[in-house]
């Protein structure tokens, strides 16, 4: 039987897969299918400072292979989350990511500061959210902007600190390159993609925010792409994630160089995923004689 | 498990009206598990979001559960095409659906269109106490009357152009109903002018609601829609909170 432990700045993972935050709630929905143990690991839903409302609906529109989202980081805010969400979660026996969104850089160290001191197992800086007005993706979408936030958050942050990055950049090797040198223990990427569509009907955007965030298998390549390009950059571990929905594109994500694997709008066509995920990566790793998951990592043989 | 994945062969398939199909399949344990009001997600092949059908009925005896859905879309097309004999693969049942009380009461069902099915179920339970109104835009979309008035229920029908029944607005034929509860679903402004009916009868009223849907179950907060929760006005969710709420609740949109 292979191997399936993998371990990213320190903190062991039963296997690689993560639920990606923001289609996974804090767990409780899913408890239902399977136990949360199942997953390595779970990234919960980005939380702020404070409570924050959302988006106006309707917040999600289908795209070919895909679907654009704008739900606005809808979240009851980080101290009830600690208090209220956390202590359920951190007995289901997977490790856990506290994915943190905020309106200015003192925001994302007073989150970080609070978080230090629960029961968190990493940090997910969420510098990438292209939903909301404030915030968000306008710190990830240049390299002065990432080294300012990391830097800043990384002197409040005493967990691993995953930085998550937007691939609505013109650069990502650049981008993994400024966070890395700002502190940060890994990256995770690829956040959604800027999209939009429009009903010819009323010739009305279907999403209320105007835009939203592309996710599913359509965006799969891009992350391909870009966990390949900021691999060759950097050496702290990636976390890679974009349309991931078979167990043939977590092996092709990790030979692109990535060490762990979140996954997320598939559960929502097949809750059961992660399920059929790792019985089909264990199949591929003991018939093809790998020992460990760890050794497909970048090991692209790229031209 | 309150909610589960599950092949479901379909043992029935019908076009009741234009585009509106009546499904009937084998659902096992979610068919006893099913409450009226509640919703099914159902995997379409290809498509990357399930499409939220609400459970006209389930017979927990035969282990069955019924769906009547519209063509809207893309998904709702190819799930038109799927046939007797083969299987969709459903995750039911979903949501809060009617809290239907006491059934001696005297009930009033408002049904607008595709708004229909989820209330079938439900009337079934009030059976000769029910009083069911139903809009449509013209004969031809005229569906389930018989099953309504098979469940014993008092049914009168309005469409659009006339054609059939009561020419004009559904909420224009309840006006000498003296319910004691009103169920209704259908389009927001019949919802609104039913959801006003009752608040001035100082009747009880629940209200079953649609939006763009995902997870289906409450994690991805795609579904939101305004309601009052313990005073204040906040972004609920269909799926989980719903799709049936108190009228009361729900904080109506402008526009």
């Amino acid at each position: 039987m292979a191997d399936l432990k993998v371990t990213v700045a320190g903190v062991e993972f039963a296997n690689p897969l993560i639920a990606a935050s923001g289609t996974f709630g804090f767990g409780h929905e899913y408890s239902e299918f399977y136990p949360l143990s199942t997953l390595g690991g779970i990234s919960c839903k980005g939380i702020t400072l404070k409570e924050r409302p959302g988006n106006p609906p309707p917040r999600i529109a289908e795209t070919p292979s895909g679907m654009l989202n704008a739900v606005g980081l809808q979240n009851p805010g980080v101290d009830h989350f600690i208090e209220k969400d956390l202590p359920w979660l951190r007995q289901q026996g997977t490790k856990i990511l506290a994915n943190i969104a905020g309106n200015t850089p003192e925001e994302y160290c007073q989150m970080a500061e609070k978080l230090s001191d629960s029961d968190v197992d990493m940090v997910e800086l969420n510098i990438s959210c292209p939903n909301v007005k404030q915030g968000g993706v306008q710190f990830g979408t240049s390299c002065a902007g990432v080294e300012g936030i990391v830097s800043a958050v990384r002197k409040y942050c005493r967990k691993p600190l995953v930085v998550k990055l937007s691939p609505n950049v013109s650069d990502i090797g650049e981008i993994a390159v400024a966070a890395e040198a700002a502190g940060a223990d890994a990256l995770s990427m690829i956040n959604t993609l800027t999209g939009m569509r429009i009903d010819i009907r009323t010739r009305r955007p279907i999403i209320r925010n105007n835009t939203g965030g592309l996710s599913g298998p359509a965006v799969f390549p891009v992350a391909v792409r870009m966990v390949w390009q900021a691999s060759s950059r950097v050496h702290i571990p990636i976390i890679g994630m974009g349309g991931v929905s078979r167990w043939e594109d977590v092996v092709e994500l990790m030979l692109a160089g990535a060490s762990a694997i979140q996954i997320g709008t598939v559960l929502f066509s097949d809750p059961y995923a992660p399920v059929k995920i790792l019985d089909g990566l264990r199949s591929y790793l003991d018939s093809n004689g790998i020992a460990s998951v760890t050794e497909l990592t970048g090991k692209i043989q790229a031209y | 498990m309150k909610y589960d994945v599950r092949i479901c062969e379909i043992l029935k398939k019908e076009e009741i009206a234009k585009g509106i199909y009546d499904l009937t399949v084998e659902a096992g344990e979610l068919a006893e598990k099913a409450q009226p009001g509640q919703f099914a997600q159902i995997y379409i092949p290809g498509k990357t979001l399930r499409r939220p059908i609400s459970i006209c009925s389930a017979d927990a005896a035969q282990r069955t559960m019924r769906f009547v859905f519209e063509i809207r879309g893309d998904g709702t097309k190819l799930l038109s095409e799927i046939q007797e004999g083969q299987s969709l693969d459903i995750l039911a049942p979903l949501g809060q659906g009617f809290c239907l009380g006491d059934t001696s009461r005297r009930a009033l069902f408002v049904g607008g269109g595709i708004g229909t099915p989820p209330l079938l179920y439900a009337a079934r339970k009030f059976g000769g106490n029910a009083s069911v109104a139903l809009g449509f835009r013209n004969a031809e979309a005229v569906i389930l009357e018989k099953d309504f008035r098979d469940a014993g229920c008092k049914v009168q029908i309005a469409t659009d152009d006339g054609s059939y029944g009561y020419h004009g607005l559904v909420i224009d034929c309840i006006g000498q109903e003296m319910p004691e509860v009103v169920f209704a679903c259908g389009p927001g402004p019949m919802l609104r002018a039913v959801s006003k009916f009752a608040a001035d009868r100082g009747i009880p009223c629940q209200i079953s609601l649609e939006e763009r849907m995902a997870c289906g179950i409450g994690a991805c907060l795609g579904c939101a829609c305004k309601i009052l929760r313990d005073g204040r006005e906040v972004y609920g969710h269909v799926c989980k909170d719903g799709p049936v709420f108190d009228a009361q609740e729900i904080v109506w949109e402008v526009g």
